[in-house]
């Protein structure tokens, strides 16, 4: 019995960690090339959401009625929108502060959310919104008394998260893009002097990270069913926790650090208490950083003098 | 030689209150070495970064002339929304740096890609689908990344990460990132920092293997005289922002002034 409770937790807290990494690869990428914490990442994600309701919406009174094919056109097109969305916020409200003081993007990161929310709050209205479940049933395990399950829409995250990461690695590995980015993440300024239009890769690493939340936003939406314009910040925080965990600017940490909070949340809520498993969570991110400053995998930054 | 290919005019650099250089002027001339040297502090360095795009000078022009006609350098950088330092590096200017800064984290061979692609421009899409563009130039860029390592004598640690290559093998590999980017003038500041006499001589050989065999100006900063006597066919001396001097190696060395400039004079010569 206690084994099918805890392969039930781990199950759904891997499930909600990848959905976690998914999030938190933005925070980590813009981190790691203009060193900025970009609060307006979870407003974005918000607007996935909303996104991928409307396309939704959009194809069903187009008569698609294929779940495969609705769920793969649902992320295309989000992600795409959710991509001009990133790259219009950099473009507006970042890059005309760059070279300014430090404190200056943050301070328009922070007004970019919160025209974020009020924008839908006012365009969509304050109520939760919903999706119909369109994936049901789930693969069940054990007896008909004890049983750990993992629902076909778990499924569906796990696949999609893991297919999202492994295009998001090949990218930055083996890309010219990808290769730039790195080389812009370890020095800006040497990157442009050898001819990379730093500009464009830091607009792209928005895109990219943009993207990368709306798979995460339609993901959860299409699992919860329900959202409003709220949701942005309580999962803007987690996240944000999961790349600090995992050491901000490194790419394989945030999906860790996404997989570790999911986890601990998951088994606390199941073996302890529901109401505390933030408490526990944020209580682990301070142990962590107690003992490894820089996160899991981050690296210290090296000041030369 | 006498096509100046590099021309700093009335060029100066306040940073705030304080001038670092004021009212420069100079050519450099095709195909030659030119040395810039001076004290500590003389201004140097803020000059090499007014050239190669890292400051735009306060004040005055560099133009760089390159095989599409005149380029100035200060137009480069402030060209409206796609203007910046990268801009100069396309039009023909390399550097290297008086504290190494390679991307340590990076593969010796990456560091050479890196410096590449600098007219086709990385796109999503093409690097995702691998187009047959794409795939054409990756293979020359690796192709001509692996040349220089063969310049540089660096093939062996081609798959080690930058940082963790010895002082003397870092400095080549800068030399051989700079050049990657195929320039026609390349400027090297204080490449001879901390390399012993023998990475010294080898250093010069390259230099002058660069020129020759490369159709390169080459512009360096160097407090190592007998390597500036021993290769430079012109020499800039500057001391407090200002241009002391200029002429050929023997010219400068007998110069009253930069005499000085380096061993110091009482006060009532200099009113002489």
């Amino acid at each position: 019995m206690d084994f099918y409770i805890l392969a039930q937790q781990l199950v759904n807290g891997i499930t909600l960690g990848s959905i976690y990494g998914l999030i938190a690869v933005g925070y980590t990428m813009v981190y790691g090339v203009i060193r900025m914490i970009n609060f307006a990442h979870g407003d974005v994600y918000m607007v996935s959401a909303y996104v991928a309701a409307i396309t939704l919406a959009v194809l069903h009174s187009f008569g698609v009625d294929s779940v495969p094919f609705a769920i793969i056109s649902v992320l295309v097109v989000t992600c795409f929108i959710t991509g001009v969305y990133g790259w219009t916020i950099e473009r507006v409200a970042y890059r005309p502060l760059r070279g300014s003081t430090k404190l200056a993007p943050l301070i328009s990161a922070i007004g970019i959310s919160l025209m974020l929310q009020s924008y839908v709050q006012v365009a969509q209205g304050a109520r939760d919104q919903g999706v119909p479940v369109l994936v049901s049933g789930a693969l069940r395990l054990g007896t008909d008394k004890d049983f750990a399950q993992i629902t076909y829409m778990q499924l569906v995250i796990l696949v999609a998260s893991f297919v999202a990461m492994a295009i998001l690695t090949y990218l930055i590995s083996y890309t010219t893009l990808g290769r730039q980015c790195r080389a812009t993440q370890q020095n800006r300024h040497i990157s442009a002097v050898l001819g990379v239009n730093t500009d464009r890769i830091i607009s792209s690493v928005f895109v990219i990270g943009a993207a990368t939340a709306a798979v995460g936003g339609v993901l959860v939406t299409f699992n919860y069913g329900s959202f409003n314009f709220f949701i942005g910040f309580v999962m803007g925080i987690k996240a944000f926790t999961a790349a600090v965990l995992g050491g901000i600017g490194s790419l394989p940490g945030a999906i860790l650090g996404g997989l570790v909070l999911g986890l601990t949340e998951a088994l606390f809520a199941g073996y302890v208490s529901t109401d505390y498993k933030d408490v526990f969570a944020f209580a682990l991110l301070i142990v962590i950083l107690f003992f490894r400053p820089y996160g899991l995998l981050g690296r210290p930054e090296i000041q030369k003098v | 030689m006498t096509e100046p290919v590099l021309t700093v005019e009335n060029v100066t650099m306040r940073f705030g209150g304080i001038v670092a250089n004021q009212n420069v002027n100079f050519k450099v001339d095709k195909g030659a070495i030119t040395a810039l040297i001076g004290p500590n502090g003389a201004g140097k360095t803020t000059l090499f970064n007014c050239i190669t795009g890292f400051y735009r000078a306060s004040e005055g022009r560099i133009v760089l002339s390159t095989a599409e006609g005149p380029r100035d350098i200060g137009a480069l950088l402030s060209r409206p929304i796609v203007g910046g330092s990268h801009l100069v590096t396309r039009a023909g200017i390399a550097r290297t740096f008086q504290n190494i800064r390679l991307f340590r984290e990076m593969t010796v061979v990456e560091n050479l890609l890196v410096a590449q692609h600098l007219d086709t421009e990385a796109n999503l899409l093409s690097g995702v689908f691998k187009s047959a563009v794409f795939r054409r130039a990756e293979a020359e860029a690796v192709e001509r990344a692996f040349y220089w390592l063969g310049q540089m004598n660096l093939v062996d640690d081609a798959n080690r990460l930058a940082g963790e290559l010895p002082y003397g093998r870092q400095r080549r590999l800068e030399i051989a990132r700079a050049m990657c980017t195929s320039p026609r003038l390349i400027c090297l500041d204080e490449p001879a920092a901390g390399l012993n006499p023998a990475e010294t001589i080898e250093l010069s050989e390259v230099i002058q293997r660069l020129r020759a065999d490369h159709d390169l100006t080459v512009m360096v900063i160097e407090h190592d005289m007998h390597l500036v006597m021993s290769i430079s066919d012109h020499v800039v001396v500057f001391d407090h922002g200002v241009v002391i001097a200029d002429g050929t190696p023997k010219e400068v060395a007998n110069d009253p002034a930069v005499v000085a400039a380096y061993l110091g004079v009482e006060e009532k010569e200099v009113a002489e």
